[in-house]
């Protein structure tokens, strides 16, 4: 108990952007026409490839003879770019065809 | 940290805001998306180089190549990818980002021992990832086609108590302290396992809404690693795709008049044997068949004229002739508009992404709340590939597992062609009465070389 008291004293400013982004996020999203539910989940899934970063911190640290630590992080920032990139490309795809014609 | 590291990661978090929000309006869209692909790479840009510490070259050379490699097939599953697969291929770079959220945990394991908040941040990562991995491959199996859904006895119990494991297993670690990389790696096991029994019963139709929730999971996977690393970039980013992707779920269930709960636990068709029974008793009557030339006079001297597309007419194809078909018809004078149910396609606006695809006029797409009151004074709908979408059952049959969603109510019309290639059932895998209404015709045959003749036919007249 007195962990989790102390956790959260230490990491007060970061409790606050958690709830404030939680709010954000849901109201940003609350009144989207059904039309573009598909590109805006492809585009937030592109979003949550941001894990990407922490896959590359991993590498960065990792000491070069923890052949575990790299190949694992290896594995984690090919699967995390794929994520980013094919999202980020495939939902530009999909606006693509919803650009107005003049 | 570095204060241009800091400062990289402040812009890249505007730009997801921004980016998202810009995602819902269709005129931005596009450029928001953009938007927030311009602060991701500048993120991971700056991660890379802007850092405090020490870093081999060796580290540097493999980063270099995994970057490029993920680069490559990302890049090339993304233009190569048909609009079709669309749903398959956002759970399945889903379940990549889980999977890399699980990585990540599973190393950090090793370098947090001994505090209890890391220790439960790094153990709640490689939960969360490893179900949202799983979990999005089973949907990307089922959305395939390459799995069925798969029911165990009393699954709902097995799940559940299985979850509790997991969350009691989760705990002890904790408690326990130390490092103990047996019962981590017992924990992966476990959790890749949920993720599997989870998805496993839920129905077809609804992958949807779990891959939505799926999506969800991955952002809050993301923002926990954040955490690990007090890193701002992946908190915001991630919690704002949790919350944004947890209210599209709810958004999506509402359009099918389902509760969430309903969705995981009820999983469609989980009374299907009665259900079965019911349909196959009330569905007995004869069906009219008709041709393509019968059907070309019918459309011919109509005055107004609904299409319902649905996810038969993507699969054969058929975007393109469907749009030569409205074309034809208004250069008659007739009045086309297409009925786009929230749920056609296999996702919420799915079906208005295929249709954009073939150059459909955006201003001829009608939701359904719009087009519903319109169908008493249309005098031909032609539904092509859709079933579920315009059964009365949902209106009539309180046993239907689709009893309450709501649909376009096609019936009202004076005529309805529907082209199917079977008598088969839907995607949720139930009979439609609508096929046995005296004023339906069915005009069997892929809807592709189906609405080919009819255009041909048109052209003739």
């Amino acid at each position: 108990m007195n962990e989790l008291l102390e956790f959260i004293s230490n990491n007060l400013e970061l409790i606050y952007i958690l709830i404030l982004a939680i709010f954000i996020g849901v109201e940003l999203i609350k009144n989207v026409p059904s039309v573009l539910h598909t590109p805006l989940m492809s585009g937030a899934n592109a979003l949550s490839g941001v894990v990407i970063v922490g896959a590359l911190l991993v590498m960065l640290q990792a000491n070069p003879k923890d052949y575990l630590s790299l190949g694992l992080g290896f594995v984690a920032v090919v699967l995390g770019i794929i994520n980013v990139i094919g999202g980020f490309a495939v939902t530009d795809r999909m606006l693509q065809m919803f650009k107005k014609k003049k | 940290m570095n204060i241009t590291l800091s400062i990289i990661y402040l812009i890249a978090t505007v730009t997801f805001v921004i980016g998202l929000k810009m995602l819902g309006h269709p005129e931005t869209a596009k450029k928001g998306n953009l938007i927030a692909a311009v602060g991701m790479i500048l993120a991971i840009i700056g991660t890379i180089f802007l850092h405090d510490f020490e870093v081999p070259s060796i580290n540097y050379i493999l980063i270099g190549a995994a970057l490029l490699v993920g680069t490559i097939v990302g890049w090339l599953i993304a233009i190569k990818v048909e609009m079709t697969k669309m749903p398959e291929l956002v759970s399945l770079f889903n379940g990549f980002g889980g999977a890399s959220a699980m990585l990540i945990g599973v190393v950090e394991y090793g370098n947090k021992v001994g505090d209890a908040m890391q220790t439960s941040t790094v153990i709640a990562a490689i939960a969360i990832g490893s179900i949202t991995f799983t979990g999005s491959l089973i949907a990307w199996a089922k959305l395939n086609g390459s799995m069925k859904d798969i029911r165990l006895p009393k699954y709902n119990l097995l799940n559940n108590i299985v979850l509790l494991g997991l969350i009691a297993f989760s705990t002890y670690i904790v408690m326990m302290g130390g490092n103990h990389f047996f019962l981590i790696y017992i924990l992966l096991f476990a959790s890749l396992v949920y993720g599997i029994l989870f998805v496993i019963p839920i129905g077809g139709a609804d992958m949807p809404v779990v891959i939505s929730l799926l999506n969800s999971l991955t952002g809050i996977a993301a923002a926990i690693t954040g955490i690990l690393y007090g890193n701002m970039v992946m908190l915001v980013g991630g919690i704002l795709v949790g919350s944004a992707g947890l209210i599209l779920t709810f958004v999506m269930c509402d359009a099918m008049n389902r509760s969430l709960s309903n969705v995981i636990f009820g999983a469609f068709g989980g009374g299907g044997d009665t259900g079965g029974i019911a349909a196959v008793g009330k569905t007995g009557g004869t069906v009219k068949k008709t041709t393509a030339s019968d059907s070309a006079i019918l459309l011919n001297y109509a005055n107004k004229v609904v299409i319902v597309p649905g996810y038969g007419l993507a699969v054969a194809q058929a975007q393109h002739v469907i749009h030569e078909l409205e074309l034809l018809l208004t250069s008659k004078g007739i009045d086309v508009s297409y009925a786009i149910h929230p749920v056609a396609g296999r996702m919420p606006g799915h079906m208005n992404v295929l249709l954009a695809e073939s150059n459909v006029d955006y201003d001829k797409l009608i939701e359904m709340d719009d087009i519903n009151p319109q169908f008493a004074n249309t005098d031909v709908v032609l539904v092509v590939g859709a079933n579920d979408v315009v059964n009365p059952a949902a209106h009539n049959d309180p046993s239907s597992p689709i009893y309450g969603m709501p649909i376009l109510d096609v019936e009202n019309a004076k005529h309805i062609i529907i082209n199917k290639r079977s008598m088969n059932a839907g995607y949720a895998g139930i009979q439609n009465e609508l096929f046995f209404n005296q004023k339906t015709s069915m005009l069997f045959g892929d809807a592709k070389a189906a609405l080919t003749d009819l255009v041909s036919e048109l052209k003739n007249m």
